[in-house]
């Protein structure tokens, strides 16, 4: 891809403090994301994806977040809240998973959206609120100027989440970040959602950072995925490439054990033993090294090595990957037959 | 249903008599106050309108089959579930399960029944009671039912080993559990009394893509391996498909396609079907790309206030005027087929 990113995330690590130590939920990770493109950041619960998000808005305030987030060529970690305060909603915005907690439950919903353009733009009051109803009806709210009036218990899940995209593009952001925005949705509200982030992104040449655990979503809107596990980067490739070539264990145990409807079902599924480790006590070497069935297969010296020291993430194939095994030149078969 | 047997073609084998047969059934939830009664005045309704959660749900369920019972949230699949095993009390309709309609019985009739009826919840955690270790959370319904302590503590233990954890694990607390072990506790706990037919309601939806794919797999064994009939509820169609000999899929209360697993999905013929299979994302982004998406508009309306005539009418791609002022009734589409739908035009359209 040509040009500059619009962001660029190297060696993000961040650090709570806990009653037990510290914990590392996120180490090491690097991506980038260019203007009109999506990144899918895929994993399951504890892997640090939300984290990450949070890390990039600047809203983590507990934790120690080192490493560098750089928005259109400007540094953002160290950055004081007020600098901060002008770039949020601003030039970068975010959704979440669950609206109703995300939304005030005293404003209505079109004051909130113009409450953004007012601080932002410093917009007069009524300006600010057509500009609100503006925004409900782009993203396909009936009757936006009426609904503007309304508070967020009055709509359905999917309309919140409507709400929250109207919200976070208010201000014309250069990047999204959704955070499994369609989690707690219905399939059918889901598709409708996903398509409208599209046509969103396409209008605005946003970069949408999307965070889910879902692959399927994945295959449908992201351009390039990131795949973490235990806080760190197991892979990383073009969507494609991924699907195609899972490069790492952990990324093709994803797609094996997931029940599928393009499927025979004959067989059982390919689950992956075990469950995803515990950050409070992480192992020396590869985090999926427990569960990992190439590492079970190794020779026990190559198996050591896994236990015992971090993979780095190299290049193979167009894939980033964190894998001790990985074999660099064989080419990986392509999953069954179809 | 016998609509097929009705149907001009050979007369099929009368089928043994299902283990489960629910007609008709209903769920009211009555309206909130929304003032108590002192405080009411006139002009001000008292009560929202009453929820039809579930409006008329029928089916068949043989012994040892799987059904899955699949739409999306607020169709009333949780609660119909909850009326099988009697956790409510439908308020029309019956229940019907191994030749006794248990729809109206007391707790103290319903007691002994219970060791064949279990049931499988959604969060593994909240459904285990904190301060009970393992054993005492799957022998409990073994004592229930009049078991002894040290024989419920042995079946416990082998329980844990059918359910793929160790036996140390007897004297841990759920909190010791991860979400997959935690479900397979209460899996174990469901298995205890040697039931013949489990509900279970969103067993893997809380757990992440890696675990679940463990507990579908244990789900499939145990059916194959001890032969319950199992009531899979779910709203994840892949899951369902894994799982399950038939599915009927539900819409604001109603059951509106059900039939053999391979038909439902191979070719939907409802409109409201289609829909949702078209909406599942598939992990392969070339599929994705390539595939004829049927969008819907709108939202699952309130079942509060259900649309006339066809419920799916108004985001239905396909409504036509009958549809708006007549119900359709769960019947053969195509005659011979193990599959019926409540349309007034499914797929494929009859060309004569």
């Amino acid at each position: 891809m040509a040009g500059e990113p619009l962001l660029r995330v190297s060696d993000l690590t961040v650090t709570f403090p806990t009653g037990r130590g510290p914990v590392r939920a996120v180490e090491g990770l690097g991506f980038s994301v260019h203007r009109g493109r999506t990144l899918g950041i895929v994993g399951e619960s504890g892997s640090g994806k939300s984290v990450t998000s949070l890390a990039v808005m600047g809203l983590h305030t507990g934790a120690e977040v080192t490493g560098s987030v750089v928005l259109d060529g400007r540094e953002l970690t160290g950055l004081a809240e007020r600098e901060l305060n002008r770039l949020r909603g601003r030039r970068m915005a975010m959704i979440f998973q669950d609206p109703l907690s995300a939304l005030h439950p005293y404003y209505t919903v079109g004051e909130q959206i113009a409450e953004h353009h007012r601080v932002h733009f410093g917009s007069r009051r009524a300006a600010s609120r057509r500009r609100a109803a503006e925004l409900l009806g782009e993203v396909g709210i009936p009757e936006p100027a009426l609904r503007a009036g309304a508070y967020p218990h009055q709509f359905s899940g999917g309309m919140r989440q409507r709400v929250m995209i109207a919200m976070a593009l208010a201000c014309e952001p250069e990047l999204l970040i959704a955070d499994e925005p369609t989690t707690a949705l219905d399939v059918t509200v889901q598709a409708q959602i996903l398509e409208l982030i599209a046509r969103l992104q396409e209008q605005r040449a946003l970069a949408v950072v999307l965070i889910t655990h879902d692959l399927g979503v994945v295959a449908r809107v992201a351009h390039e995925v990131l795949v973490m596990y235990g806080g760190r980067a197991v892979e990383q490739a073009p969507v494609d490439a991924l699907f195609a070539a899972p490069a790492h264990p952990y990324t093709r145990g994803l797609l094996d054990s997931l029940p599928r409807l393009d499927d025979g079902d004959d067989e059982p599924l390919r689950a992956i033993p075990g469950s995803p480790p515990s950050l409070l006590d992480p192992a020396p070497g590869c985090a999926f090294a427990p569960r990992c069935p190439r590492a079970a297969a190794a020779a026990p010296a190559e198996r050591t090595r896994c236990e015992d020291t971090r993979p780095e993430l190299r290049s193979a194939e167009g894939h980033l990957v964190a894998c001790h095994l990985s074999p660099h030149t064989a080419a990986h078969a392509r999953r069954g037959t179809r | 249903m016998t609509a097929a047997a009705a149907a001009p073609v050979a007369p099929l084998p009368a089928p043994p008599a299902p283990l489960l047969s629910v007609r008709d059934l209903k769920m009211t939830f009555p309206g909130r106050t929304a003032f108590p009664g002192w405080m009411a005045f006139p002009g001000r309704r008292a009560r929202s309108a009453a929820v039809r959660a579930v409006d008329g749900v029928s089916f068949d369920l043989a012994a040892g089959e799987t059904l899955g019972l699949v739409g999306e949230s607020g169709c009333g699949k949780s609660t119909t579930g909850r009326m099988i095993v009697r956790l409510l009390e439908p308020t029309a309709g019956s229940v019907v399960y191994d030749g006794r309609d248990i729809s109206r019985l007391r707790q103290r009739a319903l007691k002994p029944l219970r060791r064949e009826l279990q049931m499988v919840f959604q969060d593994p955690h909240s459904s285990l009671n904190p301060r009970w270790t393992a054993a005492r959370i799957i022998a409990d319904p073994l004592l229930v039912q009049g078991g002894s302590a040290a024989g419920a503590r042995r079946r416990a233990a082998e329980l844990l080993e059918l359910v793929g954890l160790l036996p140390q694990h007897l004297d841990r607390y759920p909190h010791e559990f991860s979400g997959g072990q935690a479900q397979r506790i209460g899996i174990a706990r469901a298995l205890a009394t040697g039931p013949r037919l489990i509900v279970a309601d969103e067993p893997v939806s809380a757990l992440d893509v890696s675990v679940q794919a463990q507990i579908v797999n244990l789900l499939a064994r145990l059916q194959e391996e001890l032969g319950p009939a199992f009531l899979f509820i779910s709203h994840d169609l892949s899951v369902v498909k894994r799982v399950c000999d038939r599915v009927a899929v539900m819409y604001l209360g109603r059951i509106v396609e059900t039939g053999d697993k391979e038909r439902v999905y191979a070719a939907p013929a409802h409109p409201y079907t289609r829909a949702l299979l078209s909406a599942v994302p598939l992990p392969d982004p070339a599929a994705e790309r390539a595939r004829e998406r049927i969008m819907l508009s709108g939202t699952l309306p309130s079942p509060a206030a259900p649309p006339p005539g066809c419920t799916f009418h108004p985001r239905c791609p396909k409504a036509r005027e009958v549809c708006r002022s007549e119900v359709p009734l769960l019947r053969v589409a195509t005659a011979g087929e193990a599959r019926e739908v409540a349309c007034h035009f499914p797929e494929p359209e009859p060309s004569g």
